[in-house]
């Protein structure tokens, strides 16, 4: 019987609770961001102050996990100096790594700390290893995370030509366009990731009744229209249903979420060092079942990769935390594209 | 040229006409560049930036075109494709920035890797798609042997602004001005969607959508267009009305979006509002016939980019 080196788990936290539940349940790696638009999910009452921070750190080193601080939006003109004092407030909190997306501030993390290790965030569109590695020629880069665009071989091939550490997406909602490449939200709403770190930001969102029917909109754009027997889910824009050529469906996307826990054992074999779960907007009871479902997985897998297969239960137990939505593999499939 | 805050302020921008973000016919495509009125020009990028299952122009009739077009007079780059995804993609990027000839576009920073300070003294322009939306990525690419920049489509006049108040020494400014917006790309093709078709075996359905593919929301308001990986505004942006502005800004040049009809009217009237030939009124009179649907302008007036703020 063949062991894998084992692939690291790394969960998302909105709050303190979440990081917690994070930890007891088997993370490696938790990642948070700070109060401000110096991280991709800037939402009213989530991410973490400092005290928060520090508290969480504490209790993750505490019991053998690593943190890792998401700093990843791109520092607007003018403002740079707020992304600086994220970087200052990582280093000053003891986070074992921050993510980045912009350049400008990788340099500045490198010369600054260069004892703080510098992970690519997935905003930064790096899909191929000569991408990639100019983060790790100019900056020191270790770790980077891949877009999720690239199916299954594709991914295997960034891993064999870069020796920067890789960690994909396993589970959580979908973005279908790649990350840091996408400025649909600011086309509607005039905030995007990359600017501000919200999409279809729930500011612009209206909900409408009329006739029965329930129309949601975002900035006045109709996203999607519902009968009294449909799930209205929320308008993220390109989930919405749209009009082409005269026919009406998914134009971009159908609401679904990633999950990849069935690829485990050949993310394992090609090399892959971390799996991600999307989702510091969730609850801390999401995070605990996700992150104990995947602890499980990727042990068995790790143990015995040639006997793994994803338990009923590991499967019936993630649906259910995806409401409803269609379970997909995404890009790693290439029948998806 | 020394720093920003030196440019003198009647700089006048050159036109640049972007690359052609649709697949046309490799016939089409020849036509459109050989009746283009070149001397309007400064700048043309060629090249697909969007799809390399497009192949109906292989990478020697690009540089035989290139060098047709620069013999013209006009300064010819040579676009990289924004999203890499296969080993062929990788190859078509490299061989694109080693090609020992031409300038090169970057549109991703696996590009850059291939550029920066392969040859010394070999510049490059750094594309729309690096998300340049601070000073110091730009002064980074600059010391990697960036000559010219293009602001990323939802930054406007305010960032440039901030941008320029410490724009690198001899760095260009290039800013998106009229076609329809490139807001998104994706590993799925939406065009194949549409037509329930796998992307592998996609026949080539873009063909048939030379400006993209209308998407309207259910009560028809006219939102996007999709032209396979790439999602686009189904607005044309226009910044013609922006253009004392832009001057003011120092900027080196303004990207005309190629579109498959009445191009060549587009590119005059710019050439003409630039030329003080057309006041702004005889400007909006001579594109509004051509459009292909109404324009936007709200980025650059830091708003929602589907408004359209100027009358």
């Amino acid at each position: 019987m063949t062991t894998l080196r084992k692939l690291e788990l790394v969960c998302p936290a909105g709050a303190l609770p979440s990081l917690k539940a994070a930890v007891d349940h088997g993370a490696d790696w938790v990642y948070f961001g700070l109060r401000d638009d110096t991280n991709a999910r800037n939402f009213a009452g989530l991410n973490f102050d400092s005290r928060m921070a520090r508290e969480g750190i504490r209790y993750a080193h505490d019991r053998g996990a690593r943190t890792v601080l998401a700093i990843n939006t791109f520092p607007q003109a003018g403002a740079f100096e707020r992304w600086e004092r994220a970087i200052d407030a990582a280093a000053d909190l003891g986070v074992d790594a921050v993510i980045l997306a912009d350049p400008g501030l990788m340099r500045y993390a490198a010369r600054r700390y260069p004892a703080l290790g510098l992970h690519l965030s997935v905003q930064a569109s790096a899909t191929n290893h000569e991408a990639i590695n100019i983060y790790r020629d100019h900056f020191g880069v270790r770790r980077a995370v891949l877009p999720r665009v690239l199916s299954i071989q594709q991914v295997e091939q960034v891993v064999r030509d870069t020796d920067v550490e890789i960690e994909v997406f396993g589970f959580g909602s979908l973005c279908v366009m790649v990350e840091g490449r996408c400025a649909l939200s600011s086309f509607a709403t005039g905030m995007s990731p990359n600017t501000v770190g919200v999409c279809s930001p729930a500011s612009a969102v209206r909900w409408e009744q009329t006739n029965g029917d329930m129309a949601v909109r975002l900035n006045g754009i109709l996203i999607d229209r519902y009968a009294p027997n449909e799930n209205a889910g929320y308008p993220t824009l390109c989930k919405g249903r749209f009009d082409v050529g005269g026919e009406t469906y998914y134009a971009i996307e159908e609401p679904s979420s990633l999950n990849a826990i069935e690829l485990l054992p050949q993310l394992a074999a090609m090399g892959v060092a971390a799996v991600k779960i999307e989702g510091r907007q969730r609850s801390p009871a999401y995070v605990a079942e996700v992150t104990r479902i995947w602890r499980a997985a990727i042990d068995e897998c790790c143990a015995n990769p040639a006997r793994f297969s994803a338990r009923p239960q590991w499967k019936s137990g993630l649906t259910r935390l995806t409401e409803g939505q269609q379970i997909t593999l995404g890009a790693y499939n290439r029948k998806w594209k | 040229m020394s720093s920003g805050n030196h440019q003198p302020k009647t700089k006048q921008p050159g036109l640049a006409l972007g690359p052609v973000l649709y697949y046309w016919s490799r016939e089409m495509l020849l036509g459109f560049y050989a009746h283009l009125p070149h001397s309007r020009l400064a700048t043309v990028y060629l090249g697909e930036v969007v799809c390399g299952r497009r192949h109906g122009m292989r990478p020697e009739d690009w540089l035989g075109l290139a060098r047709d077009l620069a013999r013209t007079g006009l300064e010819v780059v040579l676009s990289t494709q924004a999203l890499i995804e296969t080993d062929l993609d990788l190859r078509a990027m490299q061989r694109i920035a080693e090609n020992g000839e031409f300038l090169v576009e970057a549109n991703d920073m696996g590009a850059v890797r291939r550029l920066a300070g392969r040859v010394p003294g070999v510049s490059f322009v750094a594309g729309p798609h690096l998300n340049v939306y601070n000073n110091d990525t730009l002064a980074w690419l600059a010391e990697l042997g960036a000559s010219r920049w293009v602001m990323p489509v939802e930054l406007g006049s305010e960032a440039l602004a901030r941008l320029h108040q410490r724009r690198p020494a001899g760095m260009e400014t290039e800013v998106f001005a009229y076609g329809r917006l490139p807001l998104a790309f994706s590993a799925r093709c939406f065009t194949a969607r549409h037509y329930n078709l796998p992307k592998d075996d996609c026949q080539y359905r873009c063909l048939d959508h030379p400006d993209g593919q209308l998407l309207a929301t259910r009560e028809g308001q006219a939102f996007l267009a999709l032209n396979g990986i790439q999602t686009q505004s189904a607005q044309v942006y226009d910044l013609g009305n922006a253009i004392p502005r832009l001057r003011e800004l120092g900027v080196d040049r303004l990207r005309l979006s190629p579109q498959s009809a009445h191009m060549n009217e587009v590119i005059e009237a710019y050439h003409g509002a630039l030329d003080g030939g057309l006041s702004e009124g005889e400007l909006e009179t001579a594109l509004a016939p051509i459009r292909l649907t109404p324009p936007c302008d709200g980025y650059w007036h830091g708003k929602p980019g589907i408004e359209h703020l100027t009358a």
